[in-house]
Order: C-alpha cells, then structure tokens, then sequence
C-alpha cells in the first residue's frame, strides 16, 4: 500500500458536514449551523431553505456552542459490527435551540437512569477511523461535564 | 367521496421463505385474497403494489405476471414501515374517487435475516452510527421511550409489560412468526438491545405477505351481503418539530393523523372495539396509547398496568401478538394488520377473536417519517 504517499496528503476530515475543522491547527473544532432570521429556527449545517417556515432569503451561519444538555438517550448494547458496545447514544440540546445526536462519554452504560437527564455535556473531537484515502475521520463526542 | 368496502382479506404466516422469492410469496396472498373476495384477478381494476427493499424491481407488474396480467394500471408505493398502508390507501382512494369499483392492495417482503435496520447508509468510511448517536431503530425507538420516562417516570416494567401482552396474544395466531409467551421476568432479563427495549421488546424481520380487495358499494352487494367499511383513510407526513430530524419524532405523525381519522369516521376513540398499532418495539406501543387517544396523556403507565389493552380488556391492542410476534416485514406489515382488523370484524379471528368487535382501527408509522391509520367498521 502507498502510505508514506497517503501519510503527506493526509487530512483531517469532519464526520459530518456540520462540524468544521479550521486549518490552523491553533484552533479548535467547532459545531456550525444555520438561523432563519425569518422564524428563528435553527438548523445543524447548511440549508437552501428554512424547513419551518420555508424562508430561502434569510438564512445565515451561526456558531454553535460545544455545550449543552441531555434532552434523553438510549443506551445502545447491538450494534454494527465493529462498533464497540455499549455505549450511551444521546440526544443532546444545544442553547442555540438547535438538537445533535451524540455518544456521551463519562456515564456507566450498565448503570442507565433518570438522573442523567438534562446533564451538562462538553464536546471533545476524536479520530474514530480512517478512510480509504487514508485520511482521518474526525468525529463530534461528548463529556460529562461534573 | 365515495364508500369504500373491504370485500377480500388474506396474509400469510409471517416468517423466512429461503426457498420462495417474493413475488411467489405476494402471490400467495392475493390468490387467497381474491378467492375471499369471490372474483378473478379479471375483476380487478387497479392494483397498488407495496414493497420497500425491492421498490426499484416493479414488484406489482411482476406479482400481475405471475396471478394473472390483465394489463390494468400497477402502482408500486414505498413509504418505510407504512409502505402497505399506504399501497391500501391508494387502492382505496382509487374507489373513493369514483373512477374504479375494484382495487387490489398488495403489502410484500422479503427481509430474511436482515438484524438491525437504520435510516442512511451511504459512505461507510463517514458513517456516524456508534459514534455520534444512533439512527439505528432500536436506539431510536428505545430515546423515544425514555422521553416518556422523562415527562412521565414512566418505568422500564410498563414498556417490559406490553412485551408480555403482546406475545401471550400471539399464542392464538397461527400466522405469526413466533407464538412464544415470555413472562414479565424472561422480558425483563433477556439480552438487552437498546435500553430500556430487550430482544422480545424488538419485532424481528422476515418474510410476509397481504392482500386485500375494495370495492365501491354497489360492486360489493354483487359479491357479499356482509362487508366491512373503510371508514377512515388517513396520511400524515411529520411537520417541522424542534428537535426533528435529529431526534425523529414519532409522536405528531401519529396524532394528526388519528385527529384527520377520527374526524372522517365521525367517531372518537371511545368508540373503537379494537386497535392493531405500531409496535416496532415495546416503547413504541406504550406512546400511541396516549397519541391515538386511548388513554390521556401520562396515563399511557396505569393504561397498561390495569389491563386495559389486552384482549378481554377496556380496547384490546394487538390482539394479533402485535409486530413484536408477528413480524415485521416492512410492505406487508400495514397491509396486514387491516387484514387482521377485518377477521375479527367478521368473527373469523379464531382463539384471539375480540368478542363482538365492530370498530377496528389500524395504525402503521414508517420513520422519517409517514403515519398511516384506517378505521374499518361493520
């Protein structure tokens, strides 16, 4: 295989399209979505139009905080293989008004409960794999924050 | 509009057909259908065809290929999980119109041994399963249950409960794939899938077929004394929620489609005998209790705790074992379970017969998502 070619042209790709990588490596990752000025709704990444009130005029960037809360989650034990299980599969608020599904880190699977509702959460970036071109693949977790 | 019988009636027994393709198994349905009906496959005007992971291979021309191929117009529909009730409502809407008197509603897969099923797909090398949440259904359907944990301290026992009805039911129904009884202690100790659903908490995939024959009223007095009515028909798609997509939201589908039937039958759900609903998983059961308005809101625990949904109870639900024991085969699902509403509507529901039952409603929701539910009279 080519790796020492791969190795040079190597990049760090985001997992989703709505989490940005900034080529100064100085800079953190951060979540990036979409307001309707319109309406006021929120949307994780680029939109052609508001999907609530179907504005195409009005819709602009906007930085997402990397904190927020657990609305709720499962706890997924069957999985794809390959994938390691159990882990703790959130939907997470975020206070810009906008939700993002996300692997919570700092809970004990086995232990799942009422109590972790609307728990603070932080978000961290980790490579979870590399791709065919040998790049690597950037994904969104998060953190218990205490 | 106009009325809109059920004059034929016909499903499979859900399972794995290794060695049947499904046109074969679509087949067999509607033979069996059509012979309930008392017609050929002459008589039949118009035939909506639904099937989900074959769509792409012209499912009804080929089912027509094989009964019969009258060159009468096909349509083949897919819609996720509500792929054959939607199949049903084109065939009904084709009679309420006016413009035919006979249309055949096919449902059919053919899934075998397929395990977990998830929205997207794509690039596997960008997948996000397991790393940034789930899409996957048993995940999904397990945060929708803990949403109602979350406003209700609803318990994991409820959800393990509706496990139990469901499988005792299916002890009486040959056409399920499994007819096992799991005790509320096997539900609640069997290998977890996605907390808080456990394996008999999921339905399993396989194979499946139904058909069913409608007609206008004045064609189905020429074939019976006795039908059935569609007395409701609706369809919803998921308006813009605030956390949807993200976090699809099963819920509005759901009750905006059971207001738009409700109001089209004229009825409330006081007046319902009986309920086939979606139980892609026990979670899933325990929130259309309250979304179809069996129960208010937040009682959807106590409805269960009393007995009310089981057969002998205040609104028998899936008395057919439910899809956790009948299966799950997407197209023929939604199909199926008015089939199912039909044979107890006419008293021929054997061992898990709802006594007396006179109104049926059946609920089917594909995520992403698209509700579907039928109201079928005497």
């Amino acid at each position: 295989m080519t790796q020492e070619t791969a190795s040079e042209e190597k990049k760090r790709n985001p997992i989703v399209p709505f989490l940005r990588i900034p080529e100064d490596p100085k800079q953190e990752p951060y979540l990036w979505g979409s307001k309707c000025k319109a309406c006021g709704s929120v949307f994780l990444g680029e939109r052609i139009a508001c999907g609530k009130c179907g504005d195409t005029d009005s819709l602009e960037e906007v930085h997402l905080s990397g904190e927020g809360e657990i609305y709720v989650f499962s706890v997924v034990h069957q999985s794809v293989p390959g994938l390691e299980a159990p882990y703790v599969a959130a939907i997470i608020d975020l206070p810009e008004g906008v939700s993002i599904r996300g692997n919570v880190y700092g809970l004990d699977p086995e232990k799942p409960t009422p109590e972790w509702f609307g728990k603070k959460v932080k978000m961290y970036t980790e490579k979870v794999r590399t791709d065919r071109e040998g790049n690597d693949v950037i994904a969104a977790k998060f953190r218990v924050l205490n | 509009m106009k009325d809109v019988a059920m004059v034929g009636a016909n499903m499979i027994k859900f399972g794995r057909y290794p060695d049947k393709d499904v046109v074969q198994l679509a087949a067999d349905a509607t033979i069996g259908a059509l012979k309930d009906a008392g017609i050929s496959i002459n008589e039949v005007e118009m035939v909506a065809s639904g099937n989900l992971y074959q769509s792409n291979a012209m499912i009804g021309q080929r089912i027509m290929k094989e009964i019969g191929a009258t060159g009468v117009p096909v349509v083949n529909v897919t819609n996720a999980c509500a792929t054959g009730s939607t199949a049903f409502r084109e065939a009904y809407l084709a009679i309420a119109s006016g413009m035919y008197d006979v249309a055949l509603a096919i449902g059919s897969e053919q899934m075998g041994k397929m395990g977990l099923l998830g929205a997207g797909g794509g690039n596997r090398d960008y997948s996000t399963e397991g790393v940034m949440g789930t899409g996957l259904m048993p995940g999904v359907f397990g945060q929708a249950g803990v949403e109602h944990m979350r406003k209700y301290g609803t318990k994991m026992e409820h959800f393990a409960k509706i496990a139990v009805k469901n499988h005792k039911h299916s002890i009486h129904n040959p056409y399920a794939q499994y007819n096992v009884e799991t005790p509320l202690e096997d539900v609640m100790n069997a290998r977890m899938i996605a907390w808080p659903n456990t394996l008999y908490m999921c339905c399993p995939t396989g194979d499946g077929a139904a058909a069913a024959v409608l007609m206008s009223a004045e064609k189905a007095r020429q074939h019976t004394t006795n039908p059935v009515w569609v007395a409701a028909s609706a369809l919803t798609s998921d308006p813009w929620q605030e956390r949807n997509p993200t976090m699809f939201d099963v819920n509005t589908v759901t009750r905006n489609a059971a207001k738009q039937a409700y109001d089209q039958a004229g009825i409330g759900p006081e007046d319902l005998t009986q309920v086939e609903l979606h139980d892609c998983f026990a979670t899933a059961e325990l929130i259309h209790y309250e979304n179809l308005g069996l129960c208010g809101d937040g009682e959807a625990g106590e409805f269960i705790d009393r007995g009310d949904p089981w057969v002998g109870g205040r609104i028998p639900v899936n008395a057919s074992g439910g899809l956790l024991s009948k299966g799950h085969p997407l197209g023929a699902t939604g199909v199926a379970n008015i089939v199912e509403i039909v044979w107890h509507l006419r008293g021929q529901a054997g061992g898990r017969q709802v006594e007396n039952s006179k109104v049926g409603l059946a609920h089917v929701i594909g995520l992403g998502s698209a509700c579907t539910i039928h109201i079928i009279k005497k």
